[in-house]
């Protein structure tokens, strides 16, 4: 560890790219560190707890989107704590009109209830499009392995919903009737001593048939991304428009890229506007076209446009 | 057969009391395991499954609990 008494180093280009955050305090910054879908190694943990003993204040503040914020660091340390933090490669978010860091559930690696692998897509939209110029507004994007969708991906700009389409081996069924037990949405029926009946349009793709059934005869037809756009929250909040279903993971940085494009493109002169109001007032069917080109075995055939939430405060003109 | 009762067990302790009980029997002892109708039917022969016992059949009784039949896989 370097001395300090060299005097300050102050990286104003770091300032620029984000992650430093101005309190109300004279001199004092909180610095949101880059977690991205919340994933912390307890090395690297240790190693925060060292640079915020040494630099910040008597607390470090979680997140609503996962990150760790140092708080109480004086301006004149922020080299210093980006340079001791990149020691354990922990490195700085960001803010401003850019990609933000994804923020994913614990995904399917430990959680019976995942279906898709939601740490892996957070880590490769961050090392791809974090921190990516927008242009006009943030942009935020997030994983839920599962329908039960805990980080609420729908109020996002872009939001993924793992999803699982199950078919029945009839075979394999003891007619035991969990399945029927189970699904909350009406998808699976049955007759006494018959076997179950699949009403795929009320499925919701949780894969709960799958997961209970003793004999595995339900089993996986397909899975993959539900994706919705145009999600945001704060002062005009609006829900995400479904927009593609079963996008494959590989897909998925792809999938972002395109939608950033689009935004882009269609935001020119708009100022900062976040996509749903685009969408809003372009038509969802625009940016609809513009995807099912490249992503046509993925893209629904209309979309609605994103789902003003009327929080009843304050009367829009 | 054996049989082991985990009616009026809450979730997740039945899977952990199933799982003691079926460290007693040998590979390939076929266990009855009683469970109540709900979570426990839900979550239980899933969880069992998952930790390698082969299942054979579920069926829910007149009084409304299920009964669990399986083969002890290995430890």
């Amino acid at each position: 560890m370097t001395e300090q008494s060299e005097g300050p180093r102050i990286d104003l280009n770091q300032l620029k790219a984000g992650g430093f955050i101005k309190e109300l305090g004279k001199d004092l910054f909180s610095v949101r560190l880059r977690v991205p879908g919340g994933r912390m190694p307890v090395s690297r943990l240790k190693k925060i707890v060292e640079v915020a003993e040494k630099y910040g204040g008597e607390f470090v503040h979680l997140s609503v989107r996962q990150s760790i914020e140092l708080v109480h660091v004086d301006y004149r340390h922020i080299s210093d704590v980006a340079e001791e933090l990149g020691l354990v490669r922990q490195k700085i978010a960001s803010c401003g009109a850019r990609v933000r860091v994804p923020v994913a559930c614990g995904g399917c690696e430990y959680n019976p209830k995942g279906l898709m692998d939601t740490q892996k897509s957070a880590l490769e939209i961050d090392a791809k499009l974090f921190g990516t110029e927008t242009g006009h507004h943030k942009f935020k994007v997030a994983f839920a392995g599962c329908p039960s969708d805990c980080p609420k991906s729908a109020t996002n700009d872009i939001g993924f919903q793992g999803a699982v389409l199950p078919e029945l081996d009839g075979e394999t069924c003891i007619e035991c009737g969990l399945c029927v037990k189970t699904c909350t949405v009406g998808a699976i029926v049955a007759k006494e001593n018959e076997k179950p009946t699949f009403i795929s349009e009320r499925c919701i793709y949780c894969g709960d048939c799958i997961k209970v059934c003793p004999s595995g005869a339900w089993k996986a037809r397909k899975s993959g991304y539900t994706v919705r756009i145009g999600g945001k929250w704060g002062r005009n909040p609006l829900i995400g428009t479904l927009v593609a279903t079963f996008l494959p993971e590989d897909k998925v940085v792809d999938f972002v890229s395109a939608v950033l494009a689009w935004y882009r493109e269609n935001s020119k002169g708009l100022g900062r506007v976040r996509l749903g109001d685009v969408m809003i007032g372009k038509g969802a069917d625009a940016l609809l076209r513009d995807l099912r080109q490249r992503f046509p075995d993925y893209v629904v055939e209309t979309a609605m446009p994103p789902h003003v939430i009327d929080t009843q405060i304050g009367k829009r003109p | 057969m054996h049989t082991v009762d985990l009616r009026g067990v809450c979730c997740p302790a039945n899977f952990v009391r199933a799982k003691l009980a079926l460290e007693e029997f040998e590979t390939g002892e076929e266990v009855r395991i009683l469970l109540d109708d709900g979570e426990a039917v839900k979550n239980v022969p899933r969880s069992l499954k998952e930790e390698g016992h082969q299942l054979l059949g579920l069926k829910q009784m007149p009084e409304g609990h299920f009964v669990l039949e399986l083969k002890s896989g290995e430890d």
